[in-house]
């Protein structure tokens, strides 16, 4: 299970990746969107996975009978996806708006906040 | 749940709220203000209670650590939100004359107050995955800082800020899950020693990479600088310098709190890519800021350059190194900060930034030249100023340890500082103003000219006592660096007495199956 999900992983940072290298802006947001659910799916599997096995603990015992997933990272999942969606969404109108203002998303031509110059840059 | 930790994070939050409210009229302004005095106070009160009791931990919401969040403050943390208050209060006075209504109506002050509560969050919490969400709150805050206004080089620069941040943050993220998995912890604490029992070092080692690339893209250092000089010229001068100040030093607090309590496991390796990555930085930094020919843009390129410094002390991994490290830390801030305070006072009076197109200054307005002077002096390292004995303890501690070159490298940047420092001197100061004009302080209105100077000649003076009565001020950075050196009363302090018996009835990992 940890070997499908770690295959799963590498094919989606591979493809997001290939998706930041692009010049398009847009592009390389969609691949940061990709790869912050590869991250997801990583921390998912830091936890283990136990399909089946539902972490309850019987009555009288402190611990669970059988070895279970911990439910730790799937709550530190939550988060990470809460507050990448309100990053996410704040990129995109950022980049829309970037796009309305300069009329480019070819990172190459937006080149306003260091300018080709004397200075060489 | 202990008040006097809490309240440098509550108080800014709380005074975002009422700013936001009251943001249409002047109250959200003065608002501003006294949320950030108190938090000044708020931090003073800590810095004491640290400086009399040592490490002081708390446990929100009553759950025991490791369990729970913990907040904790030994004295790096202390100063560092002492700082912050500093800071926060020069910049929130300089902003009363700086941001103009349109902004402020947009939040400006919510947003700075956020800032400043994400900032004292970071420095504060004990626990690794809280570390990433107070990453979050002062990234978002700083997103919306940064493009406030809404000028096409603001977009600009902002497209390149947020992007290459969220990057970082999601590897950031990625290690933190993976650290989890590897120690079933994420107190910082805790980790200290559970991070001696894993048994693959060389995962282990491979996850301090993972934190060296996140936390030193937030720092700035050579290769992963680029975001800070494409942006920190663009916004309002409040923001440059607010951001200037602290937000990259957040990143560098995170490396040192990282890399003294968790990843000693390998100081050979992991600390020499430190010590490697130091002199990149600085090289890289004043170079860059030596082709430049704008005041901001010039000051952007030496904050890398800076950064290289303070990587150097925890690089080197002495204590006279750490001692060095935090006395950089603390004196770099102010600095920082005041030179871009000062550059916007520049920009009110002589028209730009450009240096091209700015001159006279030191003949109408002698006052602003000495206020320039005292930090870029400062910064390049003049006796007797204060960073004079930063740059004097770092240098001695990399003889110290026979590291020749890095010293050489550090002295031969502080000459390529005072070239960058006397090039704005000549250009903005010395020469005659291109267009013929002669700008004058008197120029702005009383209140104006008051609330742009006093945070700049406080923060001025705050340099001049550093550099004259370094003795308080090294006395306390060897009493930081041997706590961070020796984490034994961090640890102790978080997990208390039963600390090691809660983690040991810690629930049961599931072991990794194979596929099925």
């Amino acid at each position: 299970m940890e070997l499908l999900v770690a295959v799963m992983v590498g094919v989606m940072v591979a493809a997001s990746v290939h998706l930041m290298l692009a010049r398009n802006v847009l592009r390389f947001i969609f691949g940061l969107i990709l790869i912050s659910n590869a991250a997801n799916l990583t921390i998912f599997a830091a936890g283990r996975l136990t399909p089946e096995r539902p972490p309850l603990i019987p009555e009288g015992a402190d611990a669970p009978a059988a070895q279970v997933a911990n439910a730790l990272p799937q709550a530190l999942v939550l988060t990470a996806i809460v507050i990448g969606f309100g990053l996410f969404a704040f990129a995109l109108t950022l980049v829309y708006r970037t796009y309305q203002t300069l009329g480019t998303l070819n990172s190459d031509e937006m080149r306003l906040a260091e300018p080709r110059g004397e200075d060489g840059s | 749940m202990s008040w006097t930790l809490a309240s440098p994070i509550i108080i800014p939050f709380a005074t975002a709220v009422l700013a936001f409210l009251f943001r249409r009229g002047p109250e959200g302004r003065w608002l501003s203000v006294i949320g950030a005095a108190a938090l000044l106070i708020a931090s003073g009160l800590l810095m004491a209670e640290v400086w009399a009791e040592g490490v002081v931990a708390a446990q929100m919401g009553g759950w025991a650590a490791p369990f729970g969040i913990t907040l904790v403050a030994d004295l790096l943390s202390a100063v560092m939100v002492v700082i912050t208050g500093i800071t926060g209060l020069a910049v929130a006075v300089y902003a009363l004359a700086d941001v103009d209504a349109r902004k402020e109506e947009l939040g400006f002050h919510a947003l700075f107050q956020v800032l400043l509560a994400g900032v004292c969050g970071a420095f504060l919490t004990g626990d690794i995955f809280n570390l990433y969400v107070w990453f979050e709150v002062m990234l978002i805050a700083s997103f919306g800082l940064l493009i406030l206004g809404g000028r096409r080089e603001q977009l600009d620069g902002g497209v390149k800020y947020v992007t290459l941040n969220l990057v970082s943050t999601i590897l950031f993220l990625s290690a933190v899950g993976l650290l989890y998995g590897m120690t079933g912890t994420l107190n910082m604490a805790d980790l200290h020693g559970a991070v001696q029992e894993v048994d693959n070092p060389g995962l282990l080692v491979t996850l301090a990479v993972m934190f060296m690339v996140a936390f030193g893209v937030k720092a700035a250092v050579f290769p992963l600088f680029f975001w800070l000089p494409a942006s920190y010229h663009t916004p309002a001068f409040s923001v440059s310098a607010i951001f200037a100040g602290l937000l990259t030093k957040v990143g560098v607090y995170a490396l040192v709190r990282v890399f003294t309590l968790i990843f000693t496991t390998d100081v050979a390796y992991t600390h020499t890519i430190l010590l490697w990555v130091a002199g990149l930085t600085m090289i890289t930094g004043v170079l860059g800021a030596a082709a430049m020919n704008d005041f901001r843009r010039i000051l952007s390129f030496h904050i890398v350059s800076q950064i290289g410094y303070m990587i150097l002390g925890l690089a080197l991994f002495t204590p006279l190194a750490i001692v060095g490290a935090v006395f950089y830390i603390v004196h770099h801030i102010i600095v920082k900060a005041n030179l871009f305070l000062v550059a916007g006072v520049a920009k009110r009076i002589a028209g730009s930034t450009d240096l091209a197109a700015i001159g006279g200054l030191y003949r109408t307005a002698p006052l602003l030249g000495l206020l320039f002077l005292i930090p870029a002096f400062s910064l390049a390292g003049f006796p007797p100023l204060s960073g004079f004995w930063a740059k004097y303890v770092l240098v001695k501690a990399s003889l110290d340890a026979q590291s020749y070159w890095i010293a050489a490298v550090a002295l031969v940047v502080g000459l390529l500082t005072i070239y960058s420092m006397t090039k704005i001197w000549g250009a903005a100061f010395w020469t005659p103003h291109p267009e013929g004009r002669s700008p004058r302080l008197t120029d702005l209105p009383a209140r104006d000219r008051a609330a742009l100077l006093v945070p700049i000649a406080s923060l001025a003076a705050l340099t001049c006592v550093i550099g004259f009565y370094p003795e308080p001020f090294v006395v306390f950075a060897e009493r930081s660096a041997a706590q961070l050196l020796d984490p034994a009363a961090y640890v102790g302090a978080v997990l208390g007495e039963a600390g090691g018996a809660a983690a040991e009835a810690g629930p049961g990992l599931a072991e990794p199956e194979g596929g099925q």
